[in-house]
This record gives C-alpha cells, sequence and structure tokens, in this order.
C-alpha cells in the first residue's frame, strides 16, 4: 500500500478507546503490587483498592479510567514519505469521534475566551511530533494526561542554593525529590516520575514526558542513571505521602530519567509527573496489519 | 461507615472527624474553577445579582443551604438528547479553589467540599467557623464513582462547558473520607509536615 493510500481512521481512533479506557499491562501490575504492599484498612489501602475496582470497571464498561482525559499528545514515528498532513487528519478524526462517542471529555478550552471548542481540538490542541525512522512501518504513540497532574511538573535551574543542589547528579537527585515532595498527594499519587536533564526550557520537559513512554520495567542503558532512578525511587517512598496523599508506603510507583546536551550556562532538571491513571498506549501499523501494545 | 444524606446539620458535621468513612447520598452539586470565580464574580458581596444571573443564583441558594459542592469536571453522555447521564466523575484537584472555597462556604452556607489533593489554612478555618468539612474521594476513580451518580437532575452554565458547568446530581452511597473537619483537623496538614521532616535527612540540610 502506497504511503497517500492508508485510511487508519478507524485504529486510530480504536487506539484512543484503549487508551482511555484500558491501563498498560505494566502500568496495572506496578499498581497491583503496590497495593499489595499497604496495610489492610488503612486509608491508603483503601485507595488502592477502590483504584484496582476502577480499572477494572473502565475496561469492562469501556468508559475513561479518568474523567480527565487530559491533554492530547501523539508521536508518529513513520518510514520516508509519508504525509504529515494525512496524517493528522486521520488522528484528528479519530479524536472528534473519541469525544462524540465519550471516550474523551471536551477538554480544549480556548485561553483567551474561556470557551470549550467542545471536540478536543483547538491551537496546539491535541499535540503531534514526528519523527522519521528506518524501520519499514508506521508507529503512533498516544499519551493523556490529566491536568492535575500536569499541574505538580516542576523545572528546577541548576545550581539551586535553598537545596544545596549543584550541577551534578547528586543536585538532579535532590530537587526531584523536592518536586516529589511538594506534590504531596495533588497529583493522584502514586504517580510516576519523568525527568529531563539539560535541554533549553522547552526540549527539558519534552525529554521528561519521553520518559514517560518507556516500558515501566525497563531498565536505563545508563547505569549511572539507572542507579539514580533506583535510589530516587526508593527515597521518594520514604517520604510516607502514600497513594492520594492519605499517608503510606507507596507515593511514586516509578522514576525514569533521561538526559539531553545543554549549553554551559543552563542546567536545567525538568520534572514530570504522571498520575496513577498513566495512559498511554501504541498503534503500529506493518504491511497492512494493525497491532496494538 | 457512617452515613450522611443531604442536607446535612451541623450536628452531624461536629460529629465527623478526620479519617471517618463516610457514604454520602442526596442532591449534591458539581462546582470547579470557572464556577467558583463565577460565584465570587457576580453573588458574593454583591448587593443584588444581575438581573441574568438571578436565576441561577437562587438554584444555587437552594442546593447549597446545608449542601455539598463537589470539585468535578464530569464526561457526560446524552449531550444531544440531553438525556444525561455521568459516565465518568471523579474528583478533580481543590487546591485551586483555595482563594474562593472560604467565602463559598460561608455565603452558601456550604456544609461539605468534596474534592481530591485537601485545601489550606484558609479553608480549614471557614470549616471550623461554618461548620463544614472537607470531603476526599479517590481521584481517578472515575467509573467507580460515576455508580454512585444516580441522577443527573440539572445543568447550570452548561455554556462553560461540559467539565465547568454546574451539574446537579443525586448520588447514592458515594464513598468519602473526611480529610478536613470542623474542628480545625487536616490530614493533608499533618502528611505535609512529615514528609518535610523525612525531606530533611534526605536531602541533609535545614
Amino acid at each position: 500500500m502506497k504511503p497517500l493510500d492508508i485510511d487508519l481512521r478507524e485504529p486510530l481512533l480504536e487506539l484512543v478507546r484503549r487508551t482511555s479506557t484500558e491501563l498498560a499491562p505494566d502500568v496495572a501490575a506496578l499498581i497491583e503490587r503496590a497495593a499489595a504492599t499497604e496495610s489492610k484498612g488503612t486509608a491508603a489501602w483503601n485507595a488502592m483498592q477502590t483504584v484496582l475496582e476502577n480499572i477494572h470497571l473502565a475496561r469492562e464498561k469501556s468508559a475513561p479510567i479518568c474523567q480527565d482525559t487530559g491533554h492530547i499528545t501523539f508521536h508518529v514515528h513513520s518510514p520516508f514519505g509519508y504525509s504529515q498532513r494525512m496524517l493528522i487528519e486521520q488522528m484528528l478524526w479519530a479524536v472528534r469521534t473519541a469525544s462524540a462517542k465519550t471516550y474523551l471529555r471536551p477538554n480544549s478550552v480556548d485561553s483567551l475566551t474561556g470557551k470549550n471548542s467542545g471536540d478536543n481540538t483547538g491551537l496546539g490542541f491535541p499535540m503531534f511530533y514526528f519523527h522519521e525512522w528506518e524501520k519499514d512501518e508506521l508507529c503512533f504513540d498516544l499519551m493523556l494526561k490529566g491536568g492535575g497532574c500536569e499541574n505538580v511538573g516542576a523545572q528546577y535551574r541548576l545550581p539551586h542554593a535553598p537545596l544545596g543542589a549543584g550541577r551534578d547528579l547528586e543536585g538532579v537527585r535532590r530537587v526531584v525529590l523536592d518536586a516529589i515532595d511538594k506534590a504531596q498527594g495533588y497529583g493522584c499519587s502514586p504517580g510516576i516520575i519523568g525527568v529531563g536533564i539539560g535541554g533549553d526550557r522547552g526540549t527539558g520537559y519534552l525529554v521528561s514526558k519521553e520518559q514517560l513512554f518507556r516500558r515501566l520495567d525497563d531498565k536505563n542503558p545508563n547505569a549511572e542513571l539507572a542507579a539514580l532512578e533506583e535510589r530516587i525511587l526508593s527515597e521518594a517512598n520514604q517520604l510516607g505521602i502514600g497513594p492520594m496523599g492519605f499517608g503510606g508506603k507507596t507515593t511514586i510507583l516509578a522514576v525514569k530519567i533521561g538526559a539531553n546536551h545543554r549549553v554551559p550556562a543552563c542546567f536545567f532538571v525538568s520534572v514530570s509527573y504522571a498520575c496513577w491513571a498513566d495512559r498511554r498506549g501504541r498503534l503500529s501499523w506493518k504491511n497492512g496489519e494493525v497491532s496494538y501494545d | 461507615m457512617i452515613r450522611l444524606t443531604t442536607p446535612i446539620s451541623d450536628e452531624e458535621i461536629l460529629g465527623l472527624k478526620v479519617g471517618d468513612q463516610v457514604s454520602l447520598s442526596g442532591v449534591i452539586i458539581t462546582g470547579r474553577d470557572a464556577a467558583h470565580k463565577y460565584m465570587i464574580d457576580n453573588f458574593i458581596g454583591k448587593a443584588n445579582p444581575t438581573p441574568s444571573e438571578s436565576e441561577v443564583y437562587a438554584r444555587l441558594k437552594t442546593v447549597l443551604k446545608g449542601g455539598v459542592i463537589y470539585h468535578c469536571g464530569p464526561v457526560v453522555g446524552g449531550l444531544e438528547t440531553k438525556q444525561y447521564r455521568f459516565v465518568a466523575a471523579g474528583p478533580t484537584t481543590s487546591s485551586r479553589e483555595e482563594p474562593y472555597q472560604a467565602d463559598v462556604i460561608k455565603h452558601f452556607g456550604v456544609k461539605s467540599v468534596i474534592g481530591k489533593g485537601g485545601m489550606g489554612a484558609k479553608t480549614s478555618a471557614a470549616c471550623v467557623e461554618n461548620k463544614a468539612c472537607y470531603l476526599h474521594a479517590i481521584g481517578g476513580a472515575a467509573v467507580f464513582l460515576a455508580q454512585s451518580v444516580v441522577k443527573v437532575t440539572d445543568v447550570l452554565k452548561l455554556e462553560f462547558g461540559v467539565p465547568e458547568a454546574m451539574w446537579i446530581i443525586e448520588v447514592k452511597d458515594f464513598p468519602v473520607v473526611v480529610t478536613m473537619d470542623a474542628h480545625g483537623g487536616s490530614l493533608h496538614r499533618d502528611i505535609a509536615t512529615a514528609s518535610a521532616e523525612v525531606m530533611k535527612r534526605l536531602v541533609g540540610i535545614k
């Protein structure tokens, strides 16, 4: 099939439906493990039981796991020759249709007038990022990220004197823990932390969000970053914030860190927080075959 | 488990303390960012609402007296036929309403606010002064909580958009936890104080 002939509207709609109503297996597995660590009868334990029941109900009813279906972000990987405008049209159709079918809440608001567009489209909404790659297949990564957890994201400029954070990985550790502490339960803990080291203010956050597309059980290929991810995860769970900020053992489910080059004058650490309802999905298209992951 | 039905009395509120599990039933109303700003801009500290808003004001006074405001922007089905139904309806982060909440509680005689993440010192003081409390619902548990919404009675200010409109709903056995009570107790303040202590140890300063 030629690049200009494909019609992926229905599969893209299915991608949106799945992403909004079903958690990825690696996310669900970590939530189940976390639920088992809380003490029975505590508010934290009750909260996690409700979370588990909700995950089950959402899948069963094909209804959004969380009513805040969030900022909508597509990362598209495609071989040479595919029209970005054509793919955007198809993704827009899927988003509009998903909104009409209540898989998505109408969530796109004009920042100047306050008017809701009603169908999740608008200026810079959804967000589309395109990447050309060598593979002979198309891949759509979708993330639905709610506003509550987006609000607790933070960006630090090192050195950061109040925390004694210098321009090294120890400084990174300090400010990331600070962001987690400041987030308390506001971002719907237990959360998943994406960290971007370096870049400018824009790409720093972009790197932090790209980390949130990683599988939670992967291993960072950089040994130093892998060790830092584990250390921050362990220390964050000593804060005692717990599910929903009720107090408890699990505050954070995973930490994922990436780094870009920076200029000598700048050292940004950008922290993105994903709530437990970490909704990401993938649609792959190869040789006319569609698969979801 | 403590059962409460709206309208809620002062005595019932005074009987609640942080940590209590509550099962709530009766008519409540959703209201979040646009709704709170709207109430402050149009009704609170104003002599008379403008004629165009007087009907909404009358409805709000009825629903909120002894009533419950739910920080929630739902997914709603049946928009075309106006046969509304809540599809997904968990709480939104309450702290954004911190500048407004105390005045809204006092003005309308609100007895409970439902949300997530808790609220600050100003709202806590208003809970003590006006015999009100903060009830925490489980964030993200949207389908689970929508099951407790048995009827959508009406909607006010739908022009704010579906998430920001004020939906008058009837709930049955809606599960919440008291995290801020009318005696000055706040689970959120306690947890934040404790985690700040741990931070000092982890970062090794202060």
